[in-house]
């Protein structure tokens, strides 16, 4: 068998559709971030970034939110899917449950958020009903970061958990049950069968959706224009301020390949610490 | 195999649908403007149903929109007939703009059509409508207006007074301002609050009187709902009562007028040391110099600016006229309640009218960042108003010189770019 | 698992902790529901009800109003072809990157990601510009395209790490068996990494589904439902807000509930 040429001719209906739609834009793109007008190279719209005052809090933020929002949807989304596999009755309609939020669009989400979080919303609905509080409460006003931090993380984990479940969910129906059967026998804990069997197993998965979920969190947006309004500068939002507000698509295209760079860093970084030994894949 | 089959049905997908529409011979509107669905309804079934060719209405978003007409200049072809949008996202696309001087403009206001040169020697945009900045307040706010306060002639002090009062007898602030990320604020600082200070928009930046301008606004911002800063159209604040008075301009308003008319009230904007500063909000209409039916387009047009097309829109809008009309009595309760206060802003005797930016080409949007900047700097950073200023100011005079734009009003004319002092 | 034997502690714990994970995951879905059904005045009172009171008018607004029909199937043609796209092209790479050692494998696995990586706001100009120019521009096509850019990182990574986990020894008993190579995956990986292609073609619909940004520069008469809708939503009165928002998340819900049970097709090789 010609198993030399067969992966690449495996990658290739990927590869072109990559080049085309991808690769020539992007490499316009990038280009716009280094050159100026005259086609020069220059490291202008670098320094004009990295001097606005705003870089290093969008920075920032981006990088927090992202530490903030993702372990714990890693975490939150194992538990689920050992819940599921737990079940007897019952696992597609609690399933299906979990994942609703996948089918819903980051804009879409912003608004259920904002409807529970503004000052006339269902949060302060509850605690004025209930006389917790007597005065409706602004949970997002400009000198509370801290509250709005908290309800971006939370719409953040709500609506993005699913995808990280979904992707554990499909790895572990893959764990052979003897595997477990064996472990019991021999005496191991829930924990230590969680921890010894399952978690091993299912590292190409768990590599698989924290790689994906760590990128998508970089590019959030929709959620924190919805939520923090102009109070949390994020990465994305600075994109499109240079790019539609202030018009200029020589910076917006160099934080761009910021958000590319720490993409890219963490993806190299999540590859190496989940790497799967050879010989070690069952 | 499944995956050619599948190609070859996708293929044949997009070659159909392709065909189809090259059949269609409509004028594609696209805008930033009427953009919320019930106006883009109202557009396409009271406004533009009376033009006697096919219209296809496109409201979009300001980004997809710019990137859109981008496109088609860059590629040199493009299914757009017609663009609508603000002044200032008109300023930058000058270059790919037909130029519409033999459009018959009898009628339009002519400090408009001026602007909608561009500063080119061709008439780059025909304006298409009209807003303006004014305040709106619940009646329940009434009662504790500042004793003495005429709410029709309000001054900035009166204002900060009564906002206080709100704060204190309600345990919460009561103002609202547009600080969120669509909310115009760069139009309050450049056309409301620095005119009504300094009689100046780029000149006396940095100035004194600036300097107390700024002062008055962090008192005001005291006693303003903390949540402003996520707030880009009043009229939802107005009505679920998280704000009793709020600035926007009239057609952000309009909603709140409309569904509780016997609740609110509308009156001019307020007055500083040196006036009444306000300044209109100009939509244009242009042709890209790539629409497939240049002809049929400028018809469409021209069509836009008839005093019963403009009537229409203002229903459908509630942005006003930019030609003389007489307006029926019927009109919706948001423009009786706006036009009001507009009526008495501009007839007040301290009225101080300001323009839109002119000859910034594509630096616009860095001339609004430098108020935008101010006011983040200034009152949410607590940073010190004279160091700000001063940093702005640089940036705003590098701006000036690099555009080379002369000053506009309220600054006095000069020759080459408008100083900053 | 089996919850059989254990404590009665422990059987708690976990009916409670489903039941909790259920509410999170409910409770802001019933709160849209709430205030779709509420009519404009009850939108915007305080304090809110928790019960609708059934008002149609915001949703039959959306329903009634002209173009959504054209524009919901636009859509549905988008994320069904997206969908093919995406797991014809993403699962034989998704195959190579586990069954093969190669040169560049690295780099492939970089840069499908970049594709996520880099925010599309900014390729859309380039990308539109190349439509217009090939004469992809305003097709069903050309933004599926687009899509399955979107969505093939999901695809790939998902497969791979679905193949991954499947024994090479379960192939090599097939081809000693006399399959040859594409009748061994047909029989015998294909049925295994169904969950797995299952789920690619979920994240590659909801991908497709939701996407605003490109579907509005590059669709004008063939617009999906997002770009339709969506724009201009946020400067909507509150009450048509959450209707659109409703509207757009229904159809999506659907999709999931229809392909949800192959998601577990094969629950543990075990239990063929």
């Amino acid at each position: 068998m010609q198993t030399r040429a067969l992966p690449y001719l495996l990658l290739l209906p990927s590869v072109i559709l990559l080049g085309v739609l991808f690769l020539y834009p992007f490499v316009l793109v990038a280009w716009q971030a280094i050159s100026d007008d005259a086609g020069q190279l220059t490291s202008a719209h670098f320094s004009e970034m990295l001097g606005h005052w705003k870089f290093n809090t969008a920075f920032k933020n981006t990088l927090y939110l992202t530490l903030a929002v993702v372990p714990i949807q890693m975490v939150l989304a194992l538990y689920m899917a050992s819940l599921v596999t737990g079940m007897k009755r019952g696992r597609d309609a609690f399933l299906y449950i979990w994942t609703i939020p996948l089918g819903i669009s980051d804009l879409a989400a912003g608004i259920i958020w904002l409807s529970i979080f503004e000052q006339s919303g269902f949060l302060n609905s509850f605690l004025v009903t209930f006389g917790i509080n007597e005065q409706p409460e602004t949970f997002l006003g400009y000198q509370n970061k801290g509250t709005i931090f908290l309800a971006i993380a939370l719409a953040e984990i709500w609506r993005a958990t699913a995808i990280v479940l979904v992707i554990l969910v499909a790895g572990m129906g893959l764990i052979p049950k003897e595997y477990q059967e064996a472990a019991e026998v021999f005496g191991a804990s829930r924990w230590q069968r969680f921890t010894k069997v399952t978690l091993p197993l299912l590292k190409p998965s768990l590599q698989t959706a924290l790689i994906l979920r760590v990128i998508l969190a970089f590019e959030v947006f929709a959620v924190v224009a919805a939520l923090g309004g102009t109070n949390l500068p994020i990465l994305m939002g600075e994109v499109y301020q240079w790019q539609f507000v202030l018009r200029d698509p020589n910076v917006a295209a160099a934080f761009a390949l910021v958000i590319l760079g720490i993409s890219i860093l963490c993806t190299l970084v999540i590859m190496w610490f989940l790497r799967t030994p050879k010989g070690a894949t069952i | 195999m499944m995956k050619k089959t599948a190609l070859a049905a996708a293929l044949t997908l997009g070659t159909a649908v392709t065909g189809i529409q090259t059949a269609n011979a409509e004028v594609l509107f696209w805008s930033t403007q009427a953009a919320p669905i019930e106006e883009a309804q109202a557009m396409r079934e009271k406004v533009l149903s009376g033009f006697e060719g096919e219209v296809d209405f496109q409201p979009s978003e300001t980004g997809p929109w710019i990137t859109r007409i981008q496109a088609e200049a860059t590629a040199g072809s493009g299914k757009i007939g017609l663009i609508g949008s603000l002044h200032g996202n008109m300023i930058d696309l000058s270059d790919n703009l037909a130029d519409l001087s033999d459009i018959d403009t009898t009628g339009v206001n002519g400090t408009f059509l001026e602007l909608g040169k561009l500063g080119t020697d061709q008439q780059k945009y025909i304006p298409w409508m009209q807003a303006t900045y004014i305040m709106a307040a619940n009646k329940k706010a009434l009662e504790h207006l500042p004793e003495g306060a005429d709410v029709m002639s309000l001054s900035y002090d009166e204002l900060i007074a009564w906002a206080k009062n709100m704060a204190d007898a309600t345990g919460s602030p009561k103002f609202g301002f547009p600080a969120g990320p669509k909310g115009l604020k760069h139009r309050f600082f450049q056309g409301y609050l620095y005119p009504s200070y300094t009689n100046s928009m780029v000149t006396k930046f940095r100035s004194a009187e600036a300097e107390g301008a700024w002062n008055a606004f962090k008192d005001l911002w005291q006693y303003t709902n903390p949540g402003s800063t996520g707030f880009s159209f009043m009229q939802e604040q107005l009505l679920t009562e998280e704000v009793w008075v709020a600035f926007d301009h009239t057609a952000r308003l309009a909603d709140a007028f409309n569904q509780r008319p016997d609740d609110f009230i509308g009156f001019p904007a307020p007055a500083g040391p040196t006036g009444r500063g306000f300044m209109p909000v100009v939509v244009g209409v242009a042709i890209p110099n790539t629409a497939p039916d240049m002809d049929e387009a400028k018809a469409l047009l021209a069509y836009m600016t008839k005093p019963e097309t403009q009537i229409e829109t203002l229903r459908a809008t509630s942005f006003f006229p930019v030609v003389d009309v007489e307006l029926p009595d019927d009109m919706p309760a948001s423009v009786q309640l706006s036009g009001a206060a507009i009526a008495a802003m501009s007839g007040s005797d301290d009225a101080n009218p300001g323009l839109l930016p002119v000859g910034l080409g594509d630096l616009g949007g860095k001339f609004n960042a430098v108020y935008v900047d101010a006011f983040e700097r200034i009152v949410l950073g607590g940073q010190d108003v004279r160091e700000v200023l001063d940093d702005q100011a640089d940036s705003l005079r590098k701006i000036m010189e690099e555009a080379n734009a002369p000053c506009w009003a309220p600054d006095a004319a000069s020759d080459g770019a408008c100083p900053v002092d | 698992m089996n919850v059989d034997g254990t404590s009665s502690a422990m059987r708690w714990t976990f009916r409670v902790s489903i039941l909790v994970l259920c509410a999170w995951v409910l409770v802001p879905i019933y709160l849209l529901i709430t205030n779709t059904l509420s009519s404009p005045e009850e939108v915007v009172s305080f304090p809110k009800k928790v019960w609708p009171s059934f008002n149609l008018e915001s949703i039959s607004f959306f329903i009634n109003f002209a173009g959504v029909g054209q524009a919901l199937w636009n859509s549905v043609l988008v994320a069904c072809v997206t969908m093919v796209f995406s797991i014809s092209a993403g699962a034989p790479a998704g195959y190579a990157l586990s069954r093969f050692d190669f040169r560049g494998k690295s780099f492939y696995r970089v840069l499908i990601l970049m594709t996520r990586a880099f925010p599309l706001p900014l390729l859309a100009l380039p990308l539109a510009v190349l439509y217009i120019r090939i004469g992809l521009d305003d097709t069903i096509l050309g933004l599926a395209l687009l899509h399955t850019m979107l969505a093939l990182p999901f695809a790939v990574l998902i497969t791979y790490s679905l193949f991954s986990g499947i024994p090479v020894e379960l192939e090599e008993a097939a081809w000693t068996l006399g399959c040859n190579r594409f009748q061994a995956f047909y029989k015998v990986i294909f049925p295994l990494v169904l969950p797995g292609l299952t789920a690619s073609a979920i994240f590659a619909f909801v991908i497709s589904w939701n996407e605003v940004f490109g579907a509005a520069v590059l669709t004008i008469e063939h617009r999906t439902l997002p770009a339709f809708l969506l724009q201009g939503l946020d400067q909507a009165p509150l009450h048509l807000k959450f209707a659109g928002g409703a509207v757009l998340v229904a159809p999506a819900l659907l999709f999931i509930f229809l392909v949800r049970k192959y998601l577990f097709s094969m629950w543990g090789i075990a239990n063929r």
